[in-house]
Protein backbone atom coordinates (compact mmCIF):
# COMPACT_ATOMS: atom_id res chain seq x y z
CA UNK A 1 0.00 0.00 0.00
CA UNK A 2 1.24 3.48 -0.88
CA UNK A 3 1.60 6.13 1.55
CA UNK A 4 -0.76 7.86 -0.10
CA UNK A 5 -3.69 5.64 -0.01
CA UNK A 6 -2.36 5.20 3.42
CA UNK A 7 -2.82 8.39 4.57
CA UNK A 8 -6.34 8.86 2.81
CA UNK A 9 -7.70 5.89 4.42
CA UNK A 10 -6.29 7.14 7.65
CA UNK A 11 -8.10 10.53 7.51
CA UNK A 12 -10.91 8.95 5.71
CA UNK A 13 -10.78 6.78 9.67
CA UNK A 14 -9.89 9.90 11.53
CA UNK A 15 -13.15 11.86 10.23
CA UNK A 16 -15.23 8.94 11.02
CA UNK A 17 -13.42 8.60 14.34
CA UNK A 18 -13.87 12.22 15.66
CA UNK A 19 -17.84 12.01 14.21
CA UNK A 20 -18.66 9.36 16.61
CA UNK A 21 -18.88 11.56 19.56
CA UNK A 22 -22.40 13.10 17.35
CA UNK A 23 -24.29 9.82 18.91
CA UNK A 24 -22.80 10.66 22.43
CA UNK A 25 -23.55 13.75 21.95
CA UNK A 26 -27.54 12.93 21.12
CA UNK A 27 -27.33 10.06 24.12
CA UNK A 28 -26.49 13.43 26.46
CA UNK A 29 -29.93 14.98 25.61
CA UNK A 30 -28.24 17.93 23.90
CA UNK A 31 -29.42 19.58 20.72
CA UNK A 32 -28.39 17.57 17.37
CA UNK A 33 -26.69 20.96 16.06
CA UNK A 34 -23.61 19.51 17.92
CA UNK A 35 -23.23 16.92 15.40
CA UNK A 36 -22.97 19.40 12.72
CA UNK A 37 -20.39 21.38 14.85
CA UNK A 38 -18.26 18.45 15.55
CA UNK A 39 -17.87 16.97 12.01
CA UNK A 40 -16.88 20.63 11.21
CA UNK A 41 -13.74 20.48 13.48
CA UNK A 42 -12.83 17.25 11.93
CA UNK A 43 -13.11 18.39 8.31
CA UNK A 44 -11.90 22.25 8.90
CA UNK A 45 -8.59 21.12 10.11
CA UNK A 46 -7.45 18.89 6.94
CA UNK A 47 -8.14 21.08 3.85
CA UNK A 48 -6.38 23.64 5.69
CA UNK A 49 -3.16 21.64 6.80
CA UNK A 50 -3.23 20.87 3.25
CA UNK A 51 -3.18 24.02 1.65
CA UNK A 52 -0.46 25.52 3.78
CA UNK A 53 1.90 23.52 1.86
CA UNK A 54 1.57 25.95 -1.30
CA UNK A 55 5.27 26.96 -2.39
CA UNK A 56 6.09 30.43 -1.49
CA UNK A 57 7.47 33.49 -3.86
CA UNK A 58 10.72 32.83 -5.17
CA UNK A 59 13.14 35.83 -5.17
CA UNK A 60 13.59 38.39 -8.12
CA UNK A 61 16.12 40.84 -9.05
CA UNK A 62 13.49 43.57 -9.83
CA UNK A 63 11.18 45.14 -7.39
CA UNK A 64 8.57 44.77 -9.23
CA UNK A 65 8.88 41.46 -10.21
CA UNK A 66 9.01 40.76 -7.27
CA UNK A 67 5.84 42.56 -6.31
CA UNK A 68 4.04 41.15 -8.95
CA UNK A 69 5.10 37.54 -7.87
CA UNK A 70 4.19 38.31 -4.23
CA UNK A 71 0.77 39.43 -5.26
CA UNK A 72 0.35 36.41 -6.63
CA UNK A 73 1.04 34.26 -3.84
CA UNK A 74 -0.69 36.13 -1.53
CA UNK A 75 -3.53 37.73 -3.14
CA UNK A 76 -5.91 34.25 -4.29
CA UNK A 77 -5.44 32.65 -0.37
CA UNK A 78 -7.14 36.25 0.92
CA UNK A 79 -9.38 36.36 -1.57
CA UNK A 80 -10.93 32.87 -0.54
CA UNK A 81 -10.80 34.02 2.52
CA UNK A 82 -12.48 37.35 2.18
CA UNK A 83 -15.41 35.10 0.40
CA UNK A 84 -15.03 32.62 3.23
CA UNK A 85 -15.75 35.13 5.66
CA UNK A 86 -18.73 36.95 3.21
CA UNK A 87 -20.57 33.71 3.62
CA UNK A 88 -20.45 33.23 6.91
CA UNK A 89 -21.65 36.72 7.35
CA UNK A 90 -24.72 36.27 4.89
CA UNK A 91 -25.21 32.97 6.63
CA UNK A 92 -25.53 34.40 9.87
CA UNK A 93 -27.79 37.26 8.45
CA UNK A 94 -30.22 34.53 6.95
CA UNK A 95 -29.96 32.51 10.39
CA UNK A 96 -31.16 35.10 11.86
CA UNK A 97 -29.08 35.94 14.90
CA UNK A 98 -28.50 32.22 16.25
CA UNK A 99 -25.53 31.47 14.58
CA UNK A 100 -22.93 34.84 15.54
CA UNK A 101 -21.23 37.03 12.56
CA UNK A 102 -17.96 37.55 11.98
CA UNK A 103 -17.80 40.67 14.07
CA UNK A 104 -19.22 38.92 16.81
CA UNK A 105 -16.67 36.70 16.83
CA UNK A 106 -13.94 38.86 16.12
CA UNK A 107 -14.83 40.79 19.50
CA UNK A 108 -15.10 38.09 21.50
CA UNK A 109 -11.89 37.26 20.14
CA UNK A 110 -9.86 39.87 20.94
CA UNK A 111 -11.45 39.44 24.95
CA UNK A 112 -10.50 35.88 24.80
CA UNK A 113 -6.69 36.44 23.83
CA UNK A 114 -6.41 39.99 26.17
CA UNK A 115 -5.95 37.35 28.75
CA UNK A 116 -5.21 33.67 27.57
CA UNK A 117 -3.56 32.47 30.48
CA UNK A 118 -5.69 32.97 33.44
CA UNK A 119 -6.91 30.14 35.44
CA UNK A 120 -9.95 30.22 37.67
CA UNK A 121 -9.31 26.46 39.00
CA UNK A 122 -9.95 23.84 37.08
CA UNK A 123 -12.99 24.18 34.91
CA UNK A 124 -12.15 27.78 34.72
CA UNK A 125 -9.26 28.11 32.65
CA UNK A 126 -7.81 30.72 29.74
CA UNK A 127 -7.95 29.18 26.40
CA UNK A 128 -4.17 29.11 26.00
CA UNK A 129 -4.19 26.62 29.31
CA UNK A 130 -6.71 24.57 27.60
CA UNK A 131 -4.65 24.37 24.36
CA UNK A 132 -1.46 23.89 25.95
CA UNK A 133 -2.47 20.71 27.83
CA UNK A 134 -4.63 18.92 24.61
CA UNK A 135 -1.27 19.46 23.32
CA UNK A 136 0.44 18.32 25.87
CA UNK A 137 -1.96 14.98 26.00
CA UNK A 138 -0.98 14.61 22.01
CA UNK A 139 2.58 15.20 22.84
CA UNK A 140 2.52 12.31 25.42
CA UNK A 141 0.50 10.12 23.73
CA UNK A 142 2.60 10.30 20.44
CA UNK A 143 5.77 10.07 22.13
CA UNK A 144 4.57 6.40 23.58
CA UNK A 145 3.66 5.82 20.49
CA UNK A 146 7.13 7.05 18.80
CA UNK A 147 8.62 5.06 21.36
CA UNK A 148 6.79 1.69 20.39
CA UNK A 149 6.03 2.11 17.02
CA UNK A 150 9.10 2.50 15.31
CA UNK A 151 11.32 0.03 16.79
CA UNK A 152 8.14 -2.74 16.10
CA UNK A 153 8.12 -0.90 12.67
CA UNK A 154 11.80 -1.83 12.29
CA UNK A 155 11.30 -5.31 13.33
CA UNK A 156 8.29 -5.76 11.23
CA UNK A 157 9.88 -4.58 7.89
CA UNK A 158 13.31 -6.82 8.90
CA UNK A 159 11.64 -10.08 9.80
CA UNK A 160 8.91 -11.48 7.26
CA UNK A 161 7.84 -14.12 9.71
CA UNK A 162 7.31 -11.67 12.81
CA UNK A 163 5.40 -9.24 9.87
CA UNK A 164 3.14 -12.14 9.15
CA UNK A 165 2.60 -13.21 12.79
CA UNK A 166 1.73 -9.53 13.55
CA UNK A 167 0.17 -8.06 10.08
CA UNK A 168 -3.34 -9.60 10.89
CA UNK A 169 -3.29 -8.50 14.00
CA UNK A 170 -2.95 -4.63 12.96
CA UNK A 171 -5.24 -5.20 10.09
CA UNK A 172 -8.08 -5.70 12.50
CA UNK A 173 -7.16 -3.14 15.53
CA UNK A 174 -6.66 -0.59 12.65
CA UNK A 175 -9.65 0.42 11.52
CA UNK A 176 -11.31 0.77 15.28
CA UNK A 177 -12.15 4.28 15.97
CA UNK A 178 -9.57 4.94 18.48
CA UNK A 179 -12.43 6.53 20.89
CA UNK A 180 -13.94 2.93 20.98
CA UNK A 181 -10.66 2.23 23.40
CA UNK A 182 -11.27 4.86 25.54
CA UNK A 183 -13.42 2.93 27.94
CA UNK A 184 -10.65 0.26 28.00
CA UNK A 185 -8.51 3.17 28.83
CA UNK A 186 -10.95 4.09 31.37
CA UNK A 187 -11.36 0.84 33.20
CA UNK A 188 -7.23 0.65 33.79
CA UNK A 189 -6.21 4.10 34.22
CA UNK A 190 -9.67 5.12 36.50
CA UNK A 191 -8.73 8.56 35.13
CA UNK A 192 -9.59 10.48 32.79
CA UNK A 193 -6.95 11.99 32.03
CA UNK A 194 -4.62 8.94 31.15
CA UNK A 195 -8.19 7.75 29.56
CA UNK A 196 -7.11 10.53 26.67
CA UNK A 197 -3.59 10.17 26.48
CA UNK A 198 -4.07 6.47 25.94
CA UNK A 199 -7.05 7.35 23.31
CA UNK A 200 -4.05 9.21 21.82
CA UNK A 201 -1.28 6.29 22.05
CA UNK A 202 -3.55 4.15 19.90
CA UNK A 203 -4.23 6.10 17.33
CA UNK A 204 -0.91 7.38 16.59
CA UNK A 205 0.74 4.09 16.51
CA UNK A 206 -0.60 2.46 13.73
CA UNK A 207 0.93 5.11 10.92
CA UNK A 208 4.19 5.10 12.53
CA UNK A 209 4.40 1.10 12.67
CA UNK A 210 3.02 0.65 9.18
CA UNK A 211 5.16 3.37 7.57
CA UNK A 212 8.32 2.26 9.21
CA UNK A 213 7.88 -1.10 8.17
CA UNK A 214 7.14 -0.06 4.67
CA UNK A 215 9.74 2.03 4.32
CA UNK A 216 12.47 -0.83 5.55
CA UNK A 217 10.66 -3.68 3.17
CA UNK A 218 11.36 -0.56 0.39
CA UNK A 219 15.19 -0.02 0.87
CA UNK A 220 16.29 -0.44 -2.32
CA UNK A 221 18.19 -3.81 -2.85
CA UNK A 222 21.11 -2.13 -4.26
CA UNK A 223 21.31 -0.53 -0.95
CA UNK A 224 21.35 -3.91 0.67
CA UNK A 225 23.35 -5.64 -1.82
CA UNK A 226 25.91 -3.01 -1.08
CA UNK A 227 25.62 -3.95 2.56
CA UNK A 228 26.36 -7.36 1.34
CA UNK A 229 29.68 -6.79 -0.65
CA UNK A 230 31.15 -4.77 1.83
CA UNK A 231 30.02 -7.28 4.42
CA UNK A 232 28.94 -5.05 6.66
CA UNK A 233 27.54 -5.54 10.26
CA UNK A 234 23.79 -5.77 11.41
CA UNK A 235 24.68 -2.14 13.75
CA UNK A 236 26.46 -0.60 10.65
CA UNK A 237 23.29 -1.95 8.17
CA UNK A 238 21.24 -0.06 10.39
CA UNK A 239 22.87 3.02 11.42
CA UNK A 240 24.24 3.79 7.79
CA UNK A 241 22.07 2.08 5.52
CA UNK A 242 18.56 1.01 6.78
CA UNK A 243 18.08 3.95 9.68
CA UNK A 244 18.90 7.17 6.36
CA UNK A 245 16.64 4.97 4.24
CA UNK A 246 13.38 4.47 6.54
CA UNK A 247 13.74 8.30 7.74
CA UNK A 248 11.43 9.94 5.15
CA UNK A 249 9.41 7.03 5.72
CA UNK A 250 9.19 7.48 9.54
CA UNK A 251 8.50 11.37 9.25
CA UNK A 252 5.61 10.75 7.15
CA UNK A 253 4.64 8.07 9.64
CA UNK A 254 5.06 10.50 12.11
CA UNK A 255 3.54 13.75 10.53
CA UNK A 256 0.09 11.32 10.18
CA UNK A 257 0.30 10.24 13.85
CA UNK A 258 0.19 13.85 14.89
CA UNK A 259 -2.29 15.09 12.20
CA UNK A 260 -4.54 11.99 13.61
CA UNK A 261 -3.61 12.62 16.96
CA UNK A 262 -4.74 16.29 16.82
CA UNK A 263 -7.98 15.11 15.61
CA UNK A 264 -8.80 12.55 17.98
CA UNK A 265 -7.62 14.75 20.85
CA UNK A 266 -10.83 17.22 20.65
CA UNK A 267 -13.04 14.23 20.14
CA UNK A 268 -11.63 12.59 23.30
CA UNK A 269 -11.39 15.86 25.17
CA UNK A 270 -15.32 16.04 24.75
CA UNK A 271 -15.86 12.88 26.20
CA UNK A 272 -13.13 12.96 29.34
CA UNK A 273 -13.34 16.45 30.08
CA UNK A 274 -10.92 18.21 32.46
CA UNK A 275 -8.58 21.17 31.10
CA UNK A 276 -8.27 20.69 27.26
CA UNK A 277 -9.29 22.50 23.61
CA UNK A 278 -12.11 19.86 23.65
CA UNK A 279 -13.67 19.77 26.86
CA UNK A 280 -13.75 23.40 26.30
CA UNK A 281 -15.59 23.63 23.36
CA UNK A 282 -17.82 21.30 25.30
CA UNK A 283 -17.90 23.73 27.98
CA UNK A 284 -18.53 26.93 25.91
CA UNK A 285 -21.60 24.76 24.35
CA UNK A 286 -23.17 24.30 27.50
CA UNK A 287 -22.71 27.97 28.42
CA UNK A 288 -24.23 28.73 24.81
CA UNK A 289 -21.41 30.91 24.20
CA UNK A 290 -21.44 29.88 20.13
CA UNK A 291 -19.37 32.53 19.03
CA UNK A 292 -16.21 30.77 21.49
CA UNK A 293 -16.99 27.58 19.52
CA UNK A 294 -15.75 29.26 15.95
CA UNK A 295 -12.59 30.60 17.90
CA UNK A 296 -12.43 27.11 19.14
CA UNK A 297 -12.35 25.63 15.23
CA UNK A 298 -9.84 28.55 14.28
CA UNK A 299 -7.98 27.95 16.98
CA UNK A 300 -7.85 24.09 16.61
CA UNK A 301 -6.92 24.43 12.73
CA UNK A 302 -4.18 26.96 12.97
CA UNK A 303 -2.72 24.82 15.21
CA UNK A 304 -2.94 21.39 13.34
CA UNK A 305 -1.47 23.86 10.57
CA UNK A 306 1.50 24.99 12.29
CA UNK A 307 2.05 21.41 13.71
CA UNK A 308 2.01 20.05 9.78
CA UNK A 309 4.26 22.46 8.93
CA UNK A 310 6.78 21.80 11.43
CA UNK A 311 6.97 18.15 10.74
CA UNK A 312 6.85 19.33 7.13
CA UNK A 313 10.11 21.66 7.73
CA UNK A 314 11.60 19.10 9.64
CA UNK A 315 11.09 15.92 7.31
CA UNK A 316 12.75 18.44 4.35
CA UNK A 317 15.79 19.34 6.41
CA UNK A 318 16.07 14.88 6.58
CA UNK A 319 15.50 14.73 2.70
CA UNK A 320 18.75 13.84 1.14
CA UNK A 321 18.03 14.58 -2.87
CA UNK B 1 49.55 -20.58 -14.36
CA UNK B 2 47.14 -21.11 -11.17
CA UNK B 3 43.63 -20.51 -11.68
CA UNK B 4 42.15 -18.20 -9.54
CA UNK B 5 38.72 -17.64 -10.44
CA UNK B 6 36.92 -21.07 -11.37
CA UNK B 7 33.39 -21.40 -12.43
CA UNK B 8 32.43 -25.11 -12.87
CA UNK B 9 29.63 -26.68 -14.65
CA UNK B 10 27.73 -23.66 -13.63
CA UNK B 11 23.51 -23.30 -13.91
CA UNK B 12 21.40 -20.84 -13.13
CA UNK B 13 17.23 -21.36 -12.47
CA UNK B 14 14.88 -18.76 -11.45
CA UNK B 15 11.48 -19.74 -10.32
CA UNK B 16 9.41 -17.66 -11.53
CA UNK B 17 5.27 -17.31 -11.07
CA UNK B 18 5.76 -19.07 -14.97
CA UNK B 19 7.40 -21.87 -13.40
CA UNK B 20 11.31 -22.53 -13.53
CA UNK B 21 13.27 -19.80 -15.93
CA UNK B 22 16.80 -21.51 -16.69
CA UNK B 23 18.96 -18.38 -17.27
CA UNK B 24 22.14 -19.84 -17.56
CA UNK B 25 23.72 -23.53 -17.97
CA UNK B 26 26.95 -25.34 -18.15
CA UNK B 27 29.14 -22.33 -17.64
CA UNK B 28 32.85 -23.01 -17.36
CA UNK B 29 35.55 -20.62 -16.93
CA UNK B 30 38.72 -20.24 -15.54
CA UNK B 31 40.33 -17.31 -14.65
CA UNK B 32 43.82 -16.60 -13.99
CA UNK B 33 45.20 -14.05 -11.38
CA UNK B 34 45.67 -10.71 -12.87
CA UNK B 35 43.76 -11.37 -15.98
CA UNK B 36 41.52 -8.78 -16.90
CA UNK B 37 37.91 -10.94 -18.43
CA UNK B 38 35.44 -8.43 -20.44
CA UNK B 39 31.46 -10.75 -20.51
CA UNK B 40 29.91 -9.69 -23.88
CA UNK B 41 26.63 -10.67 -24.95
CA UNK B 42 23.13 -9.67 -25.79
CA UNK B 43 20.94 -8.05 -23.31
CA UNK B 44 19.06 -10.53 -21.32
CA UNK B 45 21.50 -13.27 -21.86
CA UNK B 46 23.00 -13.75 -18.93
CA UNK B 47 26.14 -11.15 -18.23
CA UNK B 48 24.30 -9.92 -14.64
CA UNK B 49 23.84 -12.89 -13.20
CA UNK B 50 26.91 -14.36 -13.93
CA UNK B 51 29.00 -11.61 -12.57
CA UNK B 52 26.28 -11.90 -9.27
CA UNK B 53 27.13 -15.35 -9.21
CA UNK B 54 30.94 -14.73 -8.78
CA UNK B 55 30.38 -11.88 -6.41
CA UNK B 56 28.34 -14.42 -4.45
CA UNK B 57 25.23 -12.40 -3.96
CA UNK B 58 23.31 -15.25 -5.59
CA UNK B 59 23.92 -19.30 -5.48
CA UNK B 60 23.79 -20.95 -8.00
CA UNK B 61 21.19 -24.26 -8.81
CA UNK B 62 23.86 -26.43 -10.52
CA UNK B 63 27.76 -26.84 -9.97
CA UNK B 64 30.31 -24.55 -8.14
CA UNK B 65 32.17 -21.48 -7.90
CA UNK B 66 35.99 -21.62 -6.61
CA UNK B 67 38.18 -18.65 -5.51
CA UNK B 68 41.30 -18.57 -4.73
CA UNK B 69 40.76 -22.23 -3.77
CA UNK B 70 37.59 -21.59 -1.75
CA UNK B 71 34.20 -22.22 -2.59
CA UNK B 72 32.48 -19.07 -3.12
CA UNK B 73 29.36 -19.32 -0.79
CA UNK B 74 28.17 -15.33 -0.07
CA UNK B 75 29.98 -12.18 -0.66
CA UNK B 76 33.37 -11.71 0.58
CA UNK B 77 35.74 -8.54 0.90
CA UNK B 78 37.99 -10.28 -1.66
CA UNK B 79 35.62 -10.20 -4.44
CA UNK B 80 34.46 -6.46 -4.98
CA UNK B 81 31.74 -5.44 -6.72
CA UNK B 82 30.64 -1.97 -9.38
CA UNK B 83 27.19 -2.03 -9.59
CA UNK B 84 25.77 -0.70 -12.66
CA UNK B 85 24.17 1.92 -11.32
CA UNK B 86 26.75 2.95 -9.29
CA UNK B 87 24.84 2.32 -5.75
CA UNK B 88 26.16 4.89 -3.91
CA UNK B 89 24.61 5.91 -0.58
CA UNK B 90 22.96 9.15 -0.72
CA UNK B 91 22.89 10.47 2.85
CA UNK B 92 27.29 10.26 2.59
CA UNK B 93 29.23 12.20 1.26
CA UNK B 94 31.68 10.53 -1.30
CA UNK B 95 34.21 10.42 1.51
CA UNK B 96 31.70 8.75 3.32
CA UNK B 97 31.12 6.19 1.02
CA UNK B 98 34.18 5.09 0.42
CA UNK B 99 35.63 5.69 4.06
CA UNK B 100 32.74 3.05 4.77
CA UNK B 101 34.12 0.16 2.62
CA UNK B 102 37.78 0.92 4.02
CA UNK B 103 36.88 0.58 7.68
CA UNK B 104 35.10 -2.42 7.57
CA UNK B 105 38.33 -3.94 5.28
CA UNK B 106 40.91 -2.06 7.87
CA UNK B 107 39.59 -1.01 10.26
CA UNK B 108 40.13 -3.85 12.53
CA UNK B 109 44.15 -3.40 11.86
CA UNK B 110 44.46 0.29 11.33
CA UNK B 111 43.80 3.61 13.08
CA UNK B 112 41.75 6.38 12.03
CA UNK B 113 44.20 8.57 10.36
CA UNK B 114 45.45 5.81 8.26
CA UNK B 115 41.59 4.79 7.09
CA UNK B 116 40.98 8.35 5.68
CA UNK B 117 44.46 8.33 3.96
CA UNK B 118 43.36 5.54 2.56
CA UNK B 119 39.94 7.00 1.41
CA UNK B 120 41.80 10.30 0.51
CA UNK B 121 44.42 7.98 -1.91
CA UNK B 122 41.82 5.99 -3.37
CA UNK B 123 39.39 9.76 -4.75
CA UNK B 124 42.67 10.76 -5.44
CA UNK B 125 43.09 7.64 -7.93
CA UNK B 126 40.14 8.38 -9.77
CA UNK B 127 40.53 12.32 -9.48
CA UNK B 128 38.03 13.00 -7.43
CA UNK B 129 39.60 14.81 -4.34
CA UNK B 130 38.35 18.73 -5.13
CA UNK B 131 34.21 16.63 -4.74
CA UNK B 132 35.25 14.41 -1.54
CA UNK B 133 32.82 16.74 0.76
CA UNK B 134 29.89 15.85 -2.11
CA UNK B 135 27.01 14.72 -1.56
CA UNK B 136 26.23 11.92 -4.68
CA UNK B 137 23.65 13.84 -5.52
CA UNK B 138 25.83 16.66 -5.96
CA UNK B 139 27.98 15.20 -8.87
CA UNK B 140 27.78 14.44 -12.27
CA UNK B 141 27.24 10.68 -13.27
CA UNK B 142 30.71 10.07 -14.69
CA UNK B 143 31.65 11.15 -11.05
CA UNK B 144 29.41 8.66 -9.13
CA UNK B 145 30.82 6.20 -11.32
CA UNK B 146 34.25 7.01 -10.34
CA UNK B 147 33.56 7.23 -6.72
CA UNK B 148 31.67 3.87 -7.19
CA UNK B 149 35.29 2.15 -8.80
CA UNK B 150 37.32 4.18 -5.78
CA UNK B 151 35.17 2.09 -3.41
CA UNK B 152 35.86 -0.78 -4.65
CA UNK B 153 39.54 -0.60 -5.40
CA UNK B 154 39.60 1.14 -2.01
CA UNK B 155 39.31 -2.01 -0.35
CA UNK B 156 41.80 -3.55 -2.20
CA UNK B 157 40.12 -6.81 -3.62
CA UNK B 158 41.77 -9.47 -5.14
CA UNK B 159 39.01 -9.62 -7.78
CA UNK B 160 36.72 -6.47 -9.09
CA UNK B 161 33.80 -7.45 -10.65
CA UNK B 162 32.28 -4.48 -12.79
CA UNK B 163 28.47 -4.39 -14.23
CA UNK B 164 28.54 -1.90 -16.84
CA UNK B 165 30.73 0.11 -15.08
CA UNK B 166 30.64 2.76 -17.91
CA UNK B 167 27.52 2.33 -19.41
CA UNK B 168 25.77 5.28 -18.99
CA UNK B 169 28.67 7.75 -19.68
CA UNK B 170 29.39 9.87 -22.64
CA UNK B 171 31.95 8.79 -24.52
CA UNK B 172 34.56 11.46 -23.73
CA UNK B 173 34.18 11.02 -19.68
CA UNK B 174 34.34 6.82 -21.03
CA UNK B 175 37.44 6.76 -22.53
CA UNK B 176 39.23 8.72 -20.17
CA UNK B 177 37.99 6.21 -17.20
CA UNK B 178 39.04 3.42 -19.19
CA UNK B 179 42.58 4.44 -19.53
CA UNK B 180 42.46 5.15 -15.90
CA UNK B 181 41.37 1.53 -15.17
CA UNK B 182 44.26 0.13 -17.37
CA UNK B 183 46.60 2.00 -15.14
CA UNK B 184 45.33 1.10 -11.91
CA UNK B 185 45.28 -3.00 -13.14
CA UNK B 186 48.59 -2.46 -14.53
CA UNK B 187 49.59 -0.96 -11.33
CA UNK B 188 47.59 -3.00 -8.73
CA UNK B 189 47.35 -6.93 -10.76
CA UNK B 190 43.49 -7.03 -9.45
CA UNK B 191 41.62 -9.29 -11.72
CA UNK B 192 39.01 -7.91 -13.22
CA UNK B 193 36.18 -9.28 -14.57
CA UNK B 194 34.05 -6.55 -16.65
CA UNK B 195 30.45 -6.65 -18.13
CA UNK B 196 30.19 -4.40 -21.05
CA UNK B 197 27.84 -3.71 -24.17
CA UNK B 198 30.85 -2.15 -26.57
CA UNK B 199 32.92 -4.16 -28.48
CA UNK B 200 35.89 -1.74 -28.39
CA UNK B 201 36.03 -1.26 -24.71
CA UNK B 202 36.11 -5.14 -24.68
CA UNK B 203 38.92 -5.54 -26.85
CA UNK B 204 41.14 -2.45 -25.83
CA UNK B 205 40.74 -3.59 -21.97
CA UNK B 206 41.02 -7.48 -22.14
CA UNK B 207 43.12 -10.41 -22.09
CA UNK B 208 39.92 -12.69 -22.87
CA UNK B 209 36.64 -11.81 -24.41
CA UNK B 210 33.94 -13.85 -23.03
CA UNK B 211 31.48 -14.15 -25.13
CA UNK B 212 27.75 -15.76 -24.42
CA UNK B 213 25.27 -16.75 -26.32
CA UNK B 214 21.65 -16.04 -26.03
CA UNK B 215 19.25 -16.97 -23.82
CA UNK B 216 17.25 -18.65 -22.14
CA UNK B 217 19.90 -20.99 -21.22
CA UNK B 218 22.73 -19.31 -21.78
CA UNK B 219 26.18 -20.11 -21.68
CA UNK B 220 29.31 -19.13 -23.13
CA UNK B 221 29.65 -19.44 -26.78
CA UNK B 222 33.05 -18.45 -27.84
CA UNK B 223 36.63 -17.36 -26.02
CA UNK B 224 38.35 -14.73 -27.65
CA UNK B 225 41.98 -14.44 -26.44
CA UNK B 226 43.33 -10.84 -27.13
CA UNK B 227 47.29 -10.56 -27.50
CA UNK B 228 47.89 -6.91 -27.73
CA UNK B 229 50.76 -5.80 -25.72
CA UNK B 230 50.27 -3.51 -22.94
CA UNK B 231 50.28 -0.92 -22.59
CA UNK B 232 47.92 -0.33 -24.59
CA UNK B 233 46.59 3.04 -26.78
CA UNK B 234 43.89 3.54 -28.28
CA UNK B 235 45.00 5.43 -31.17
CA UNK B 236 47.70 3.73 -32.14
CA UNK B 237 45.51 0.69 -31.85
CA UNK B 238 42.93 2.19 -34.06
CA UNK B 239 44.76 1.20 -37.42
CA UNK B 240 46.27 -1.91 -36.01
CA UNK B 241 45.05 -4.60 -38.13
CA UNK B 242 45.23 -7.26 -35.55
CA UNK B 243 42.75 -4.67 -33.01
CA UNK B 244 40.56 -4.23 -36.34
CA UNK B 245 40.60 -8.42 -36.74
CA UNK B 246 39.26 -8.70 -32.92
CA UNK B 247 36.83 -6.18 -32.79
CA UNK B 248 35.54 -7.97 -35.98
CA UNK B 249 35.77 -11.51 -34.61
CA UNK B 250 32.95 -10.20 -31.77
CA UNK B 251 31.23 -8.46 -34.27
CA UNK B 252 30.27 -11.46 -36.25
CA UNK B 253 29.66 -13.23 -33.31
CA UNK B 254 27.33 -10.44 -31.85
CA UNK B 255 25.89 -10.36 -35.40
CA UNK B 256 25.88 -13.26 -37.03
CA UNK B 257 26.11 -16.08 -35.49
CA UNK B 258 23.89 -14.98 -32.14
CA UNK B 259 21.78 -12.28 -34.61
CA UNK B 260 19.12 -14.57 -35.35
CA UNK B 261 18.25 -15.15 -31.65
CA UNK B 262 17.74 -12.00 -30.57
CA UNK B 263 14.05 -11.38 -31.06
CA UNK B 264 13.33 -14.66 -29.31
CA UNK B 265 15.29 -13.46 -26.67
CA UNK B 266 13.70 -10.29 -26.21
N1 LIG C 1 15.72 -12.75 -10.04
C1 LIG C 1 15.33 -13.19 -11.24
N2 LIG C 1 14.18 -13.88 -11.37
C2 LIG C 1 13.79 -14.34 -12.57
N3 LIG C 1 14.46 -14.17 -13.71
C3 LIG C 1 15.60 -13.47 -13.65
C4 LIG C 1 16.09 -12.95 -12.41
N4 LIG C 1 17.26 -12.30 -12.66
C5 LIG C 1 17.46 -12.42 -13.98
N5 LIG C 1 16.49 -13.12 -14.57
C6 LIG C 1 16.41 -13.46 -16.00
O1 LIG C 1 17.63 -14.00 -16.37
C7 LIG C 1 18.01 -13.53 -17.66
C8 LIG C 1 19.39 -12.90 -17.59
O2 LIG C 1 19.32 -11.70 -16.82
P1 LIG C 1 20.59 -10.78 -16.63
O3 LIG C 1 20.19 -9.67 -15.76
O4 LIG C 1 21.72 -11.61 -16.15
O5 LIG C 1 20.87 -10.26 -18.10
P2 LIG C 1 22.07 -9.34 -18.64
O6 LIG C 1 22.84 -10.17 -19.59
O7 LIG C 1 22.79 -8.75 -17.51
O8 LIG C 1 21.25 -8.25 -19.42
P3 LIG C 1 21.64 -6.70 -19.63
O9 LIG C 1 22.75 -6.65 -20.57
O10 LIG C 1 20.38 -6.12 -20.22
O11 LIG C 1 21.95 -6.13 -18.27
C9 LIG C 1 16.94 -12.57 -18.10
O12 LIG C 1 16.09 -13.24 -19.02
C10 LIG C 1 16.19 -12.24 -16.86
O13 LIG C 1 14.84 -12.05 -17.14
MG1 LIG D 1 22.96 -6.69 -16.68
Amino acid sequence: MSAITFEKALEAGAAAAVAEPAVVAVARSEPAASAASTASVASSAVPVARDGGAPSPKPESRAGEWLRAAARATLPPAIGLAVMIGIWYLATLSAGGSLPGPVQTWEAAVKLFADPFYSNGPNDQGIGWNVLSSLQRVGIGFGIAALIGIPLGFLLGRFATLSSMVNPIISLLRPVSPLAWLPIGLLVFKKADPAATWTIFICSIWPMIMNTAQGVTRVPSDYMNVARVLNLSEWKIFTKILFPAVLPYMLTGIRLSIGTAWLVIVAAEMLTGGVGIGFWVWDEWNNLKVEHIIIAIFVIGIVGLLLEQMLIAIAKRFSYE
Amino acid sequence: MKKFVQVEDVGMRFDTKKGPFVALRDVDLAIEKGEFIALIGHSGCGKSTLLNLIAGLTVPTDGVLICDGREIAGPGPEREVVFQNHSLLPWLTCFENVYLAVERVFGAKEGKPKLKLRTQEALALVGLTHAEQKYPHEISGGMKQRVGIARALSMQPKVLLMDEPFGALDALTRARLQDELMKICDATGATVVMVTHDVDEAVLLSDRIVMMTNGPAATIGEILKVELPRPRNRLELAHDPRYIDYRAAVLSFLYEKQAHHEKQAA
